[in-house]
């Protein structure tokens, strides 16, 4: 049995443990806990504190397993651990909360320099009324033009799949290139 | 869609830099603690602004420039109350009281004045509405955000706000492809702007410069909020692909993965 992964990361409550429970296969293995900060709580009652883990079976012979790593920065010693090996990353950031983008910049920083693997920005909640534009969330993220910024609503199954196969196609180009 | 947000989160130089670089048109609406300010621009270049209840009319804007005397306010109150700012501007060229220049730049130096009082606001909220273009009855201008940024930029005292931006001095900087052109630099940031190239890194400009590490933070922070100069980060070294990423090193057989994949995806 093969097996390869790619990991869903982002600012606290930007939306990672519903993208990945969109498309598994499985029920994602979910390690959450009630949040004891009042601050954090008020956006969101549990958070995930050491991964969520999601399947999606391909064949008999190969398997493709989702990791999302705890948003909070205190766990961030996970990252790392978890960006090993993988094909790439899916940075997810909240559209409607700039207060996160700089976290989100920071995080990107992050594991870009533990693997150079591509990967894609995924904006979340792009289906509200506060959302902010694609174009100036790449200004805000410091993204280059090359960096595919995406459209996503984690809870909606299409969108999740649009942005693995974007994903997907930029690996497949890379392997094109011969890099 | 909304560019909306919190000051603590995005400073005003900030968001200049993002109006300027994404070249919006539209007006920024900040709520600071005791007024409202309008910033409106075309095409990411400032046109108009207005503070609070500020009497920004074309009259007591040249007034205040001592274009205009008290006597002379006076009476176009009194006279041209419905008159707007264009019509009235056309009316003092013609009467040869000032010219169609020294309208533009008392205008550009009253707008100016507004940004700057807006970089001292840490508190409130802004919007930018696309929809709430530049008043028509207004004289507007054309102004570019740059030296704006710039002079913002040199402002910033939050050491944890530079040392975020600039996580390294290890860095190198090299210039974007916006031209440098009109800019009203100080001498220790042409003394940086003069060493830039991706052979040098941040602590060697400022070694060369005798500059601290606070101030060529600064100095930096302002030209990259300005989109003069960017840094080469970690993030735009190149992708590649590692040999950890699959279970085969078979470059056939990688490919053939990848694409199984893809299929999968669609299906689901």
């Amino acid at each position: 049995m093969q097996t390869v992964k790619m990991v869903v990361t982002g600012p606290f409550s930007a939306g990672k443990t519903q993208f990945i429970q969109a498309v598994s296969e499985i029920e994602v293995v979910a390690t959450e806990r009630k949040i004891s900060s009042k601050v954090e709580r008020s956006v969101k009652e549990s958070t995930t504190v050491a991964m969520d883990f999601g399947r999606i079976t391909v064949d008999e012979d190969l398997v493709l397993y989702l990791f999302g790593t705890p948003g909070q920065k205190r766990f961030d010693f996970m990252w790392e651990i978890l960006s090993e090996g993988m094909l790439g990353f899916i940075v997810m950031v909240d559209s409607t909360r700039p207060e996160t983008f700089r976290e989100a910049r920071t995080i990107l920083e992050t594991f870009r320099a533990y693997a150079p693997t591509p990967y894609v920005v995924a904006a979340n909640k792009q289906d509200l009324e506060d959302a902010w534009e694609l174009e100036d969330m790449r200004n805000a993220l410091r993204l280059d033009t090359k960096t595919k910024i995406l459209p996503c609503i984690s809870t909606d199954k299409k969108q999740v799949k649009a942005v693995l196969l974007e994903l997907l196609y930029g690996i497949l180009a890379l392997m094109e290139s011969g890099k | 869609m909304a560019l909306r947000g919190n000051l603590r989160d995005f400073t005003v130089t900030q968001l200049l830099n993002l109006i300027n670089l994404a070249q919006k048109t539209g007006t920024l609406v900040v709520d600071g603690p005791s007024e409202q300010a309008h910033i409106a621009f075309r095409d990411g270049k400032l046109a108009y602004a207005r503070i609070g209840k500020e009497d920004n009319g074309l009259a007591a804007i040249l007034h205040k420039a001592n274009k205009l005397s008290v006597n002379q306010y006076r009476t176009i109150g009194e006279r041209a109350g419905n008159m707007t700012d264009k019509e009235l501007g056309l009316l003092l060229i013609n009467a040869g009281y000032v010219s169609q220049d020294e309208i533009l730049l008392n205008l550009q130096v009253y707008f100016t004045d507004v940004i700057r009082r807006l970089f001292t606001w840490v508190e409130g909220t802004f919007r930018f509405e696309n929809e709430l273009l530049p008043p028509d009855d207004r004289i507007n201008v054309k102004l570019n955000l740059e030296n704006l940024i710039i002079e913002g930029s040199r402002q910033l005292r939050e050491w944890e706000t530079l040392q975020d931006e600039i996580p390294s001095l290890d860095l190198a900087l090299k210039f974007t492809d916006r031209p440098m052109t009109n800019l009203n630099l100080s001498v220790e940031e042409w003394r940086v702007v003069k060493y830039i190239d991706p052979k040098n890194t941040m602590k060697q400009i400022a070694s060369a410069a005798k500059l601290n590490d606070m101030e060529i933070r600064r100095i930096i922070y302002g030209l990259i909020q300005a989109g003069l100069v960017e840094m080469s980060r970690p993030t735009t070294a190149p992708l590649q692909l590692n040999p950890k990423m699959f279970p085969t090193q078979d470059k056939q057989e990688q490919r053939n993965l990848i694409n199984k994949l893809i299929g999968r995806i669609q299906k689901i």
